[in-house]
């Protein structure tokens, strides 16, 4: 790899929320262009380490980006029902980028048509977007001013976006063409083969980091998931 | 001061037509109200607003108690209750609707008993036929200062709605704009306690923006429409009630309910 800077230094983060230790003795780093995952079970705290990168949450440790760095962001749970009354559009214009740069994003996930991008995506409720289109238009969104790192929290786990491509074929896609770094959290282990070049697996501390390959033997897996390893192992292989 | 004020008020009275200044500040109330009601419905926090506005008796019987404005005695007693709810939303990700619920109503049970009986009628129901030109100064005023507000924080509130993560990744801080937001509401509330009274005030919050959500698409059309028919129900309600020698708070909340009526006919 041509780029070996490194943009982010994380050294013996620690999280508590009322004395309960959600996060301990994380150590990792990221490379400019990396993909890394980050794997655990329900409740693991991975989803608070993407709060502690941010500065949402009281830490401890060193959390160290590089400077002048933009940070784009998909988090997990969002509010988001039939009966908001909030357009897609509207929804775009709170970050004031100008029409022709929303219909460039949106072409660049994926929704191609500019006819039915002006009369059905954003003239549409947020809301009434199929769980596919709602998922682009999120990262749309959250890529609309050129983040140099895009934090991905998969809301569901292997959602369907639509036709073949799902979305890790979609951020890979981005990735190489935007050329950001992405971190992101996932539950499927296959996705992690897949996509990531990087993976940091934890349970509240730190259960092993480095190349998915290498690092994620059956030792660490049981140790992540317990008795549930095997079913994340013998998982059916996708095919793309 | 207080003797001059009191003879502007008496001369500015005999200059303006009553039935004007009562819809002037019915007018700017309604829209007022609409308008926060419909972001009140975004942040699903309808049963507060409804409610929100029984916490204000016990403020405005102190006040008469103690013989100050009953406005700013309703406004203390609203601030403490939004600073109740800022609390309850810090904690919890979900609304303490029970909580809030349980808390509102026992403040209105004390409210009735300590209130003095002559002004009782006048907090429950509402007066407009009271409104004083210093009334109609401070509406247009406070009206401005909400305005202006929501203009300044009306996205970063939607967004805090949509995800408060989301919102504090790019550097929104949603416990201060929520604060902002529910200050508005208390404003609001206790200027409205004039025109509805203690009981039906919620309703002016919430009725008109939930008739603008029906026909409503995106959050343009839904928040200019819910400003639209919290005035237009003011109008109404005083011309109607001002005809037939009616008292207006009801008359106002019911226009308003028979538009949201109207609106379910053409419901998106």
């Amino acid at each position: 790899m041509a780029n070996q800077e490194t943009i982010l230094t994380v050294e013996n983060l620690g999280v508590k929320f009322d004395n309960n230790e959600v996060l301990k003795g994380l150590n990792f780093f990221v490379q400019k262009e990396d993909v890394l995952a980050i794997v655990g079970p329900n409740g693991s705290g991975k989803s608070v380490l993407f709060r502690a990168l941010l500065g949402l949450v009281p830490y401890s440790g060193k959390i160290q980006w590089a400077s002048n760095l933009k940070i784009g962001y998909v988090p997990q749970k969002f509010n988001i029902d039939k009966d908001l009354p909030l357009s897609v559009e509207e929804f775009f214009n709170f970050k004031e980028e100008g029409s022709e740069k929303i219909m460039n994003i949106l072409k660049s996930v994926g929704i191609t048509d500019e006819h039915h991008i002006e009369k059905h995506i954003l003239k549409q409720r947020l809301g009434w977007l199929s769980g596919g289109q709602l998922q682009r238009v999120l990262i749309a969104w959250s890529i609309l001013d050129n983040p140099d790192v895009l934090l991905f929290d998969e809301p569901t786990a292997g959602i369907d976006i639509g036709g073949e491509e799902t979305i890790y074929n979609l951020l890979k896609k981005l990735k190489d063409k935007r050329g950001f770094t992405i971190l992101l959290i996932s539950h499927d282990l296959n996705i992690v083969y897949k996509y990531a070049n990087n993976v940091i697996c934890i349970n509240k501390e730190m259960v092993c980091f480095g190349e998915p390959s290498t690092v994620l033997d059956p030792t660490s897996l049981v140790k992540l998931y317990g008795g549930e390893a095997s079913f994340y192992k013998h998982e059916h292989e996708h095919n793309h | 001061m207080a003797v001059k004020l009191v003879s502007i008020n008496t001369n500015m009275n005999t200059i303006i037509n009553p039935l004007f200044l009562q819809l002037l500040v019915g007018i700017l109330i309604g829209l007022g109200a609409g308008y926060l009601g419909s972001f009140m419905i975004l942040k699903r926090m309808s049963l507060v607003g409804d409610v929100i506005s029984h916490v204000a008796l016990p403020g405005i019987a102190l006040a008469l108690i103690l013989k100050i404005n009953p406005f700013l005695g309703a406004f203390a007693a609203l601030f403490l209750a939004i600073i109740g709810i800022w609390f309850l939303e810090r904690k919890t990700e979900l609304p303490s609707e029970t909580l809030v619920g349980i808390f509102f109503a026992l403040s209105l049970a004390l409210g009735i008993l300590i209130t003095p009986e002559p002004e009782l009628l006048e907090a429950l129901f509402g007066d407009i036929t009271r409104t004083s030109p210093v009334d109609a100064l401070i509406t247009i005023v406070l009206a401005f200062v909400i305005f202006f507000t929501m203009f300044k924080i009306y996205r970063k509130l939607t967004l805090s709605v949509i995800s408060k993560q989301l919102a504090q990744s790019i550097g929104i801080n949603v416990s201060k704009i929520s604060f902002l937001f529910l200050f508005l509401i208390a404003i609001i509330v206790a200027l409205g306690i004039k025109v509805t009274g203690v009981f039906l005030m919620g309703a002016l919050v919430i009725v008109p923006a939930a008739a603008a959500k029906n026909i409503s698409l995106g959050l343009t059309s839904f928040t200019r429409f819910a400003a639209l028919f919290g005035g237009l129900s003011a109008l109404v309600g005083i011309l109607f009630a001002n005809h037939f020698n009616l008292h207006s708070g009801p008359i106002v909340v019911l226009t308003s309910g028979v538009i949201f009526l109207l609106t379910l006919l053409f419901k998106k």
